[in-house]
């Protein structure tokens, strides 16, 4: 038995999407540059994915920049848009509940002499409004927020912050880093007045190693990567065909779907899993409620057992799921959501991450229930005294 | 440029009448490790030193690296062989060999000629001077000293002539295996691999046992120990790893003991076990990582207290080091940066918050009375089911 409740980690690509790579691979090998039939023949795999794009995102064709996946795409949202407007200011924003692959660029901006506001949130999650508010300067010239929180998959008040951002001053540049949220809802740039949003395929079934950067049209970013002047010169490299035709399927196959029905499965799974566990002593379910909660991230405080024991010991039944935090004292305070949310240090080191997929089923978290009702009185006899 | 390397060996060289035994086990070695590289070699002993001529290209980089983790092994001699076509031949050679293999010609040297093939036209001092005034002539900035040169320029006549001046030193100690066998605990920690290095060192066979207490240590743990030995396995060979599944009798211990005496009483059943082992695979000790005082368990009560249930010497090749020499150490054979890869606090429910520093050894036999009776079947089924995986690079 094997039951992946480990979504958001990556998922398993669609079927489809894998027949996808493997053809394009072996059929359409062609460099998308070349001259010849073979480089149009694969060309038009990266023209297919950008036309499902625009459809979905609502956006225009040069404003798709494909990349290796989150990483890159928020690395160049942040620094090349950053450097882009160095003469205008040098105040730049972003929340103390950021992936790393935003924390972290946003971390060495600062060490080059940019003044970074980290905005707090409340004991949901959620970014304070008002802190953003009172932190916005004349010289504020970048703000990035998530989507969704990867821990807790809380749900930003991003389009509030684009209204407010723009309101303010509308040359902000507003990047959203939407890894958890898109393949999960609509996702729509210009309603949350987003410039830059990263996507990552493999977080929605698509093929690893892939992902875009959704550039609004004339907003400047500096490419991070030089070389032939593929991509119009913004992220040179020869185009990852297969890759980006994989990803094209996985969100044609979910989006033009029955969108609706994916994501109210996923919430019947969410709420289905909440019931379960009701009943279970010393557990606290972190997040948001409603509108507010992505369906497809459950994070759960369990009382007096270690994050990793209970992870090991549900794989030990075939249940795949995440430690909501680090265990390793060699990384603390890998758990930004949870400790900005006010969760104490033995909290966040107990906190587990269950996340869900269209292909999840009730039946799989009925066994995970099962499990975590046997596990959790055993393992809570052995702590450390 | 380089063509042959000769490998020159201190300490298995005053073996008596086993020296024959130390050298073979060194050519072997050697012979086993270069098999490894790109290069064919032909590995021979002759007159008291060790020959690995290579029989197609090499990766220099690659043979150095290789015959520098080789217990036995002093110094590692790159060296240049020429045919024989005449003094004047040699002399182009050796010239061409000096200006490549020193930029800097500021240095004293001396010329060191053997002549093994007596046919060559100059005898060994006339070669000595012949080729001193050659290399003065070409290099002014060169200078002679025969008692304490900066270079000693070695030249062979053999068959062949052979050149060489650098040595670059090797592990020293003593060829691996031929000493005996013993049996290493390992565990994912900066020690334990050190010790198993050190104690291989002195040509001792080193087999290891792990012990795994899934949920509370991950597969990446046992990964991670798995890599470790393959490092040690660099220097000491193939280890063969025994892993113990170790969680039932470690929650029994919980339950039976008091909470203090945890540790003391865990390193005492892992003794055990790892003696077990050890008879198993004809070892002659055991090896541990301890360090006086390093932790609570390696006071001096504490290994009186473990050490108690051993009957075959217990050999700690680190007990008087101090953890920086210890990480030196681990850093410099290359098993440090795999170590503190921290995939082992999941099992820290097993230590308590303040364990016994100055344990007793009759209280502690007396609260291991509280074990269930059936703790030897659980120790007895635990080394029947080890999982055993030979570790090679």
């Amino acid at each position: 038995m094997e039951i992946y409740f480990d979504n958001a980690a990556t998922t398993k690509p669609f079927p489809e999407v894998a027949k996808e790579v493997f053809e394009v691979s072996l059929s359409d090998y062609g460099n998308p540059s070349s001259k010849h039939m073979k480089g149009v023949d694969a060309e038009k795999h990266i023209k297919n994915t950008k036309e499902i794009l625009l459809r979905i995102l609502k956006c225009k064709e040069n404003e798709i920049i494909f990349t290796s996946g989150a990483t890159e795409s928020n690395n160049m949202a942040i620094k090349g848009a950053v450097k882009a407007r160095e003469r205008y200011g040098k105040h730049i924003i972003t929340t103390s509940v950021e992936h790393a692959s935003v924390r972290e660029p946003f971390l060495e901006l600062e060490k080059q002499g940019y003044d970074v506001t980290f905005l707090p949130t409340d004991s949901f999650g959620k970014v304070d409004l008002e802190s953003l508010k009172e932190s916005l300067r004349e010289d504020t010239v970048f703000v990035s927020v998530m989507y969704v929180n990867n821990e807790t998959g809380i749900i930003q008040p991003v389009s509030e912050i684009g209204e407010i951002l723009k309101t303010y001053n509308s040359d902000i540049i507003f990047h959203v880093d939407a890894v958890q949220a898109f393949g999960k809802m609509r996702v729509i740039p210009k309603n949350i007045k987003a410039d830059l949003l990263s996507v990552s395929a493999h977080k929605f079934h698509g093929p690893k190693g892939v992902g875009f950067l959704y550039v609004r049209d004339g907003v400047r970013v500096l490419p991070m990567i030089e070389g032939g002047g593929q991509q119009k010169g913004m992220r040179s490299g020869t185009e990852n065909v297969p890759g980006i035709a994989g990803l094209g399927k996985a969100v044609d196959i979910i989006y033009s779907g029955d969108l609706d029905l994916r994501i109210s499965h996923l919430k019947d799974l969410r709420e289905w899993f909440l019931t379960g566990i009701s009943g279970l002593e010393g557990i606290t379910v972190n997040g948001g409620d409603g509108d507010d909660q992505a369906p497809h991230i459950v994070s759960v405080t369990v009382s007096g057992i270690r994050s990793e024991v209970l992870l090991h010991a549900m794989e030990d039944k075939g249940i795949y799921i995440s430690s909501g935090s680090a265990c390793s004292s060699n990384k603390p305070g890998l758990s930004f959501a949870l400790t900005a949310m006010g969760l104490s240090k033995e909290e966040t080191e107990s906190t587990v991450r269950f996340s869900f997929s269209y292909e999840s089923t009730k039946d799989e978290i009925d066994m995970s229930i099962k499990a975590l009702k046997e596990l959790v009185p055993v393992l809570r006899q052995f702590v450390r005294k | 440029m380089y063509k042959a390397f000769l490998i020159k060996y201190g300490e298995i060289g005053l073996k008596g009448n086993n020296r024959h035994l130390f050298e073979d086990a060194l050519v072997s070695e050697i012979a086993r490790v270069l098999k490894k590289t790109d290069g064919d070699f032909l590995v021979t002993k002759e007159n008291g030193r060790i020959y690995a001529t290579a029989r197609s290209e090499f990766d220099y980089d690659e043979v150095v690296e290789i015959l520098g983790k080789v217990f036995g092994i002093v110094w590692i001699c790159p060296v240049v062989q020429i045919e024989d076509n005449g003094v004047e031949d040699l002399g182009e050679n050796l010239i061409r060999y000096i200006d490549s293999a020193y930029k800097d010609k500021n240095f004293t040297f001396k010329v060191e000629a053997r002549r093994a093939r007596k046919n060559f036209p100059l005898n060994s001092m006339e070669i000595n001077q012949e080729m001193g005034h050659i290399l003065l002539e070409k290099f002014p900035e060169m200078k002679v000293d025969v008692h304490d040169p900066d270079v000693l320029i070695s030249i062979e006549v053999r068959k062949q002539i052979n050149i060489y001046s650098k040595e670059i030193p090797g592990q020293g100690g003593m060829p691996a295996g031929i000493s005996g066998s013993a049996m290493l605990l390992l565990s994912g920690g900066i020690d334990s691999p050190v010790a198993g290095y050190m104690i291989a060192k002195r040509g001792v066979k080193v087999f290891a046992t792990y012990f795994h207490a899934p949920p509370y240590t991950s597969e990446r743990a046992k990964q991670k120990v798995v890599d470790l030995a393959k490092i040690v396995s660099e220097y000491a060979g193939p280890i063969t790893l025994n892993i113990i599944d170790f969680t039932a009798i470690q929650l029994e211990i919980y339950k039976s003991c008091p909470h203090d005496e945890l540790t003391i009483i865990m390193r005492r059943i892992m003794m055990r076990i790892a003696q077990d082992l050890a008879e198993k695979n004809n070892c002659m000790g055991l090896v541990t990582g301890e360090s006086i005082g390093q932790v609570a368990s390696q006071t001096m009560h504490g290994l009186y207290c473990t050490n108690e249930v051993c009957t075959m010497p217990v050999y700690r090749p680190l007990i008087a080091f101090d953890k920086q020499d210890i990480i030196d150490v681990a850093k410099r054979i290359g098993t440090y940066e795999t170590s503190i890869q921290p995939f082992e606090d999941c099992c820290t429910i097993f230590v308590a918050k303040h364990p016994v520093t100055k344990p007793k050894l009759d209280i502690i036999k007396r609260d291991e009375t509280k074990l269930p009776e059936n703790i030897e079947d659980m120790i007895k089924t635990a080394e029947e089911t080890a999982e055993i995986i030979i570790c090679e690079k």
